[in-house]
């Protein structure tokens, strides 16, 4: 059993796609499978986090074919991190997902909809657990395409053309991928990250790796939403249904964010990537204004999904510049974000769920005066904002504590100043909300608006009492986050 | 000492989790007796006396030189979630903690004769801010102590924005705007830093940057720290204060009077004592820069207080002012000075509460909010506008009230210093503090009651005026309890 374990969270996600496809006619009962079958994959990568904690990287040799011919899965610490936060957030939101779901999408797409929601979810496992770069792009294209169908199932009609813009988007980066693994396949014959780690070294010295890097590189950042490739994220979070907005923030970005750490500091090395091709001075950059630019559009928007959707372009600068860094500390404080950025933000985007599910819609005029009304759903709002803003005892705090040592460790003292000064925007945006809904007087029609059920309410408390457990209880992920950046500085042994 | 034997008995570390839990379970009963006001308010003293019998545990260990110390977690490697007792914290834990019992009376006199809404929501905020203001005290490292700077912003918000109008939600952001953005862009940055510098945050006599951190290092540290301290209200970062006193007076007497500003000052004394250590400052180029800037905002808000009509106000400023004092005196750098600022968080507490107090019963009880309304006001409030008067003479520092030592000890420290020019400072500002607080008692009492106000007696209710007797009565006292508590301040400096 604990032999098959690395494959298993793949396996059930994507064999229960096809299940729940066939229970058009219940769809009850197709919520109930897609929610056993997200459980299963957690427990599978709670069992695989142990082990991998216990023995230390893992290969597995997918349908028994070796590596470096056959399809092998390679899980170490930095991967299982992200798997654990791929299977946590869906298993969480399956509870969720039940009444929002009904509330948001037809009785008989709702079938569909899981349907694409494990394939996404499949998708993203598998994305992170690969070590074939070709296999790297197939559950990108299966997580996209299954995303493309759930952003546009949102109630708005806009949706239609935000997955489409997203569509686009993400089409031209897998493309970009495929090139750019194609190129890589021409120089060395294989496919294998490991294998192409020890075998690049020898032909790094042709303009061919040169253009599958930059090819690579520019599809992985249209993935990840870096700025100012982030055009497609802000309308995909914000006509999403809620359920998937939630799903997205959390791990898709994050999963994007992880290949381009194992591309740069695993397949092609350290010493490729930021000595020979100097990617720090792009991404440096690229990060700095990717943090500053959407936290100041964030804070003039004025439908409150919309403000966290560039909140998160903006977070992911933060992970980019951590990365920037070349080193082991920055290396952690990205892993470290990558995590708690999941939590924080997926608690936010549940409890604007709620707000939906309960006043149809999130902009400030209709959360107004939601502190009264919806008390819990918007004090954890106001908890996890906190979270995003990186006050202490929670887990937005031990980030910015972790990157801004790595940025005084490089010597870079008006980095750590800007990294302050940046998070007083996020005090802004969210203080705009809070205000709205402490503050003001509901809308007519929304007067008599209940508290969220408790299906929703319980999901969305689990989250954001995460964001403070982990605040205060660091062992655990800055453990891991420790162990994956060690794992990826050290490139493939 | 008799009470205190009585009262003791408890370990130490015992005594300091009560200290912490008291208020917090207080918070919870608070809510959950929300629907009877008066079972309530009886939990909320009850809690606010628990809270200071457990602080009251402490004393004797403090007195008798030794630090009870307890460690609840390690936060990251070598940063510990900690606490430890020692003479400055201990000093300020036991006057918020025991004013709080006062307050909690005064409270409910206020929220009720003023009509005020939501009370539980008050009474629950108002329990976490003393918790907080527990914790700054007992800190045992700069990043437990930031923390809990953080939880009292945070919690002081619903409380100052408290009324809901438009008035405060302003004022309420602007507080809330200046205390996290100077904490979080210049106070944590200097904590980083300082951790990244000596790897370590711990208070520790003496300092912890001697040897570690270069003099210009060491120079803008210092700056980042004293700004980044916001509640210690130093220009041009003290626009915060007056915004405050939107709030409910019960907050502005207690928390923008006592807890909330002095554990800014306090932060101060802490940072200059235990992280920088007095004879690592002295030879930093910027320890003269913020004497001077508190000097010169000890007398700004003097002036600016004289000209405010608004009560409220004119105490609002008249706080910045005198928090400066505690400011000025940790950047003279020697130990008279540094027990001089530790006495003054004392004394000025008991003056200033009172004054608020004052303020607050004569709204309540005539809806007078303006100095120059109060005119023949002492026929009708005799006890309120007695103890106002002597609120203004401890703040001022006239015997018999305790305001006297702190100043005393200041001035003596600035001659220590060499800077008899700040000692000059503060005689001006002695005759600004005159100025602005004798003439609310001179109106009282000296003038005629304006036309058709009839002079019958009209005192606050006995929930108001009690509290606010006895807080003028503690300054009396204060006079003749100041021996032991310089000793006890004294022992920031023996080891």
């Amino acid at each position: 059993m604990i032999d098959q374990l690395p494959a298993l969270p793949v396996v059930i996600t994507m064999a229960a796609a096809p299940l729940v496809m066939c229970l058009l006619r219940w769809p009850w009962l197709a919520w109930a499978t897609t929610t056993a079958a997200c459980w299963a994959a957690l427990a599978a990568t709670i069992a695989l986090l142990h082990h991998v904690l216990d023995v230390g990287t893992v290969s597995y040799a997918m349908g028994g074919w070796e590596p470096p011919f056959g399809i092998e899965y390679r899980i170490d610490a930095a991967n299982v991190f992200v798997l654990l936060i791929i299977a946590g957030v869906s298993a969480l939101i399956m509870p969720f997902a039940k009444r929002s779901v009904e509330s948001e999408i037809e009785a008989s797409k709702i079938p569909f909809f899981y349907c694409a929601f494990l394939l996404a979810n499949c998708g993203l496992l598998g994305v992170t657990a690969t070590g074939d770069a070709f296999n790297i792009f197939v559950f990108f294209e299966i997580a996209a395409i299954a995303s493309y169908a759930l952003i546009a199932m949102g109630k708005d009609r806009r949706a239609v053309m935000a997955s489409y813009q997203y569509l686009v988007m993400g089409t031209v980066g897998t493309t970009f991928l495929l090139i750019g693994i194609g190129f890589l396949y021409i120089m060395t014959g294989t496919l294998n990250l490991n294998d192409l780690a020890h075998r690049l070294p020898e032909v790094s010295d042709t303009n061919t790796v040169r253009a599958a890097f930059a090819f690579l590189a520019v599809g992985v950042s249209l993935k990840l939403a870096l700025f100012p490739l982030h055009l497609w994220l802000p309308n995909a979070y914000t006509y999403a249904p809620s359920m998937v907005t939630v799903f997205l923030s959390a791990t898709a970005t994050k999963v994007a964010i992880y290949v381009l750490l194992r591309l740069f500091y695993s397949v092609f090395g350290i010493e490729f990537s930021f000595e020979e091709l100097s990617m720090n001075y792009v991404l440096f950059p690229l990060a700095l204004l990717g943090i500053l630019i959407p936290s100041i559009v964030a804070v003039f928007q004025n439908n409150a999904k919309r403000m966290l959707a560039y909140s998160s372009v903006a977070n992911v600068g933060y992970i980019i510049l951590g990365i920037s860094f070349a080193t082991t500390l920055g290396v952690m404080a990205s892993m470290l974000h990558i995590f708690n950025h999941a939590i924080t933000k997926a608690a936010l985007f549940m409890a604007l769920g709620c707000v939906v599910y309960r006043a149809g819609g999130t902009s400030l005029e209709r959360m107004a005066g939601m502190g009264q009304r919806m008390p819990w759903t918007m004090a954890a709002f106001v908890l996890a904002g906190l979270s995003l803003i990186g006050i202490p005892l929670t887990v937005g705090f031990i980030t910015k504590w972790h990157l801004i040592l790595a940025s005084l460790e490089t010597g870079l003292w008006p980095i750590a100043v800007f990294l302050l000064g940046t998070s007083l925007l996020a005090v802004i945006y969210i203080w705009k909300v809070v205000e709205a809904a402490y503050f003001r007087e509901p809308l007519a029609e929304n007067a008599n608006v209940q508290e969220a059920p408790l299906s929703l309410l319980v999901p969305t408390w689990v989250l954001t009492l995460l964001c403070v457990v982990f605040g205060v209880y660091t062992p655990f992920t800055v453990g891991i986050a420790e162990t994956a950046a060690e794992t990826l500085m050290g490139g493939f042994l | 000492m008799t009470l205190i034997e009585a009262l003791t008995g408890l370990a130490p570390d015992l005594a300091i989790y009560l200290a912490l839990t008291i208020p917090l379970v207080g918070t919870v009963l608070i809510v959950l007796t929300g629907r009877w006001p008066n079972l309530r308010e009886v939990v909320t003293g009850l809690t606010a006396t628990g809270l200071f019998l457990s602080v009251l545990q402490l004393l004797p260990f403090v007195l008798a030189g030794e630090r009870p110390e307890v460690t609840l977690f390690e936060f990251l490697p070598g940063l510990d979630f900690a606490f430890r007792v020692e003479p400055l914290g201990m000093t300020f834990a036991l006057v918020s903690s025991g004013l709080w019992i006062l307050t909690s009376l005064y409270a409910i006199g206020y929220m009720r004769g003023a009509g005020e809404a939501h009370h539980t929501r008050f009474y629950a905020y108002f329990a976490i801010a003393l918790f907080s203001a527990t914790g700054i005290a007992l800190a045992q490292n700069m990043f437990t102590l930031f923390i809990f700077y953080e939880i009292l912003t945070l919690s002081t918000y619903p409380l100052v924005a408290h009324k809901g109008h438009e008035a405060a939600r302003k004022g309420a952001r602007i507080y809330v705007g200046l205390l996290l953005g100077t904490s979080i862009g210049f106070q944590l940055m200097a904590i980083l830093a300082t951790w990244w510098l000596t790897g370590t945050l711990d208070f520790t006599e003496g300092g912890i940057m001697e040897g570690q951190v270069g003099h210009g290092v060491g120079a803008v540290l210092l700056v980042l720290y004293m700004y980044g301290i916001g509640k210690a209200a130093l220009m041009p970062f003290h626009r915060w204060l007056p915004e405050a006193m939107v709030a409910p007076t019960p907050v502005s007497a207690l928390l923008h009077a006592v807890a909330v500003v002095k554990a800014g000052v306090f932060t101060v004394l802490k940072v200059s004592i235990y992280l920088f250590g007095l004879d690592y400052m002295q030879a930093l180029v910027t320890t003269d820069l913020i004497m001077y800037i508190a000097a010169f905002t000890l007398l700004g808000a003097s002036i600016v207080a004289l000209q405010k009509d608004n009560l409220k106000a004119r105490l609002a400023y008249s706080t910045v002012s005198q928090l400066s004092y505690i400011v000025l005196g940790a950047m003279l750098v020697n130990q008279y000075a540094a027990v001089g600022g530790g006495m003054h968080i004392v004394m000025h507490a008991f003056g200033k509460i009172t004054l608020f107090f004052c303020a607050g019963a004569i709204y309540v009880a005539s809806k007078k909010t303006e100095v120059s309304q109060l005119d023949g006001l002492g026929r009708k409030m005799p006890f309120t506008m007695f103890a106002f008067f002597l609120g203004a003479l401890c703040v001022i520092g006239v015997p018999p009230l305790g305001g006297l030592w702190s100043k005393f000890h200041l001035v003596m420290g600035s001659f220590e210093a060499q800077h008899a020019m700040m000692a000059g400072v503060f005689m001006l500002s002695t005759l600004l503090n005159i100025a602005y607080l004798l003439p609310p008692v001179t109106r009282a009492f000296l003038r005629p009651l304006p036309e058709g106000e009839s002079p019958g007696f009209r005192e606050a209710p006995a929930f108001c005026v009690v509290p606010l007797s006895l807080t003028a009565l503690g300054g009396v006292a204060m006079f003749f309890l100041a021996s032991p508590l310089r000793e006890m301040l004294e022992g920031m400096f023996i080891y």
